[in-house]
């Protein structure tokens, strides 16, 4: 679903080579990396982390829709559910497949994240209190990720670039079942428009705080700029997500929570109101709303999966020794 | 728990038939059976494909990049290897 900027500090390379220069050159041309190709050590760490980050968002961003899958109003509404938090699953996959072509192996990336050192889009550790917010999770949550990732699906790491242009094609699906599930609320009675303006007031501004702290904190947008990990700062993708949302929610009869919002005649552009960075922070830092359920669940998950996994290698053994 | 590394798979997809199979990611599995059982699962659930491979992924043996230029640039100088090298008179027509 989703790779956050969280612009975890990194001590980055002033990496001055000949090789370096040449890596450089290459990205400078549009040259794609590839997995055996020289990089700068920096250039390596940056990508696990961003890579691994994005797959924890989608495998943990299965939980919070996971919820409802029970409780969907109707089959049809199930079924779109089920497939939705199945692609959350699959976007996981791909993205840990790309990150092990950077020669990190799966077993680390999981402990990373289970053991909670790896983090994930703050965005998951909000809970999903009502039907709507499934909804609002497709439109918002899905809206903004597509924002961020279409531009990654240009990054100049070839297997990161190719994964992304398989999960833009599919998150497409994503925002339009998310809308359409808002438009119907807010078709319906008024306790269903209510339903829905509820959840857009709690996810509007989790949602923005998704494209990352401010361009004038992120000490580290510069390297991943000009390495073409990155092609839009926060600030520019944040600003052009409301400016596509903003008519959206007007188009559903919706009010957003925020009085400073206003449309800027000369520069076209929706401006907005202060973000709680502070909120932000605490959120990341393990203490929003839901952090520990949602680690606890996949603790879970992957500790009662182990005699799967072990019997699934014991059967294989077994197999290869008839065999031989 | 010592939890053995579960062997990782390169995944092939054809298309549709007439095409090759393309290289379309991997997966882990713990043997062939479950590795295409994954791949399905993984890699083609909009009828993105006809037929599938998996291969494991220590089984391919790749070209090191930096032999790229001894490998294929000697090639870049070969352009007798092309059709338009040769001239033919117009009036000869298409060939």
């Amino acid at each position: 679903m989703y790779s956050q900027a969280l612009n975890t500090k990194d001590t980055a390379a002033a990496d001055a080579s000949p090789d370096a220069d040449r890596f450089q050159a290459r990205i400078d041309a549009e040259e794609r990396i590839e997995p055996n190709d020289w990089m700068p050590e920096a250039y390596r760490r940056t990508l696990i982390r961003q890579i691994s980050q994005h797959a924890h968002s989608e495998v943990v961003g299965m939980l919070p829709e996971g919820n409802w899958i029970t409780r969907a109003p109707s089959l049809r509404r199930k079924a779109a559910l089920l497939a939705k938090v199945q692609d959350e699953g699959g976007h996981g996959l791909y993205l840990y497949s790309a990150a092990e072509t950077l020669g990190v192996s799966r077993e680390e990336l999981t402990d990373q994240l289970l053991s909670g050192r790896a983090k994930y889009s703050s965005i998951f550790n909000y809970p999903t209190l009502s039907w709507a917010d499934i909804g609002t999770i497709g439109w918002l949550v899905d809206g903004a990720a597509i924002m961020n990732q279409i531009p990654l699906c240009r990054c100049s790491f070839g297997p990161y670039a190719r994964a992304m242009i398989r999960v833009c094609r599919e998150e497409s699906f994503h925002q339009r079942q998310g809308y359409e599930i808002m438009l119907t609320l807010c078709r319906g009675t008024p306790e269903q428009k209510a339903m829905a303006q509820d959840a857009l007031n709690r996810w509007w501004w989790p949602c923005l705080m998704m494209f990352g702290p401010p361009d004038t904190e992120s000490a580290h947008s510069d390297t991943s700029m000009r390495w073409k990990i990155k092609r839009f700062t926060n600030d520019a993708l944040r600003q052009k997500f409301v400016d596509a949302t903003v008519p959206q929610g007007q188009f559903l009869g919706l009010t957003f929570p925020d009085p400073e919002l206003r449309l800027d005649e000369a520069s076209g552009h929706w401006q907005f109101g202060t973000i709680d960075w502070d909120e932000f922070r605490r959120v990341l830092a393990g203490n929003g709303p839901c952090n520990r359920d949602r680690l606890t669940a996949r603790q879970k998950a992957h500790a009662e999966g182990a005699w799967v996994r072990d019997a699934a290698l014991a059967h294989a053994a077994k197999q290869q020794r008839k065999a031989a | 728990m010592a939890e053995g590394r579960t062997p990782l798979w390169e995944v092939f997809v054809r298309a549709r038939n007439g095409l090759a199979h393309k290289h379309v990611g991997s997966v882990h599995a713990a043997d062939a059976a479950m590795a295409l059982q994954a791949a399905r699962d993984v890699y083609t659930r909009r009828g993105e494909g006809l037929s599938l491979w998996v291969v494991p992924s220590n089984a391919i043996v790749a070209s090191d990049p930096s032999d790229r230029g001894m490998l294929f640039e000697p090639t870049g100088s070969k352009i007798y290897r092309h059709p338009t090298f040769y001239e033919v008179p117009e009036d000869v027509g298409h060939m």
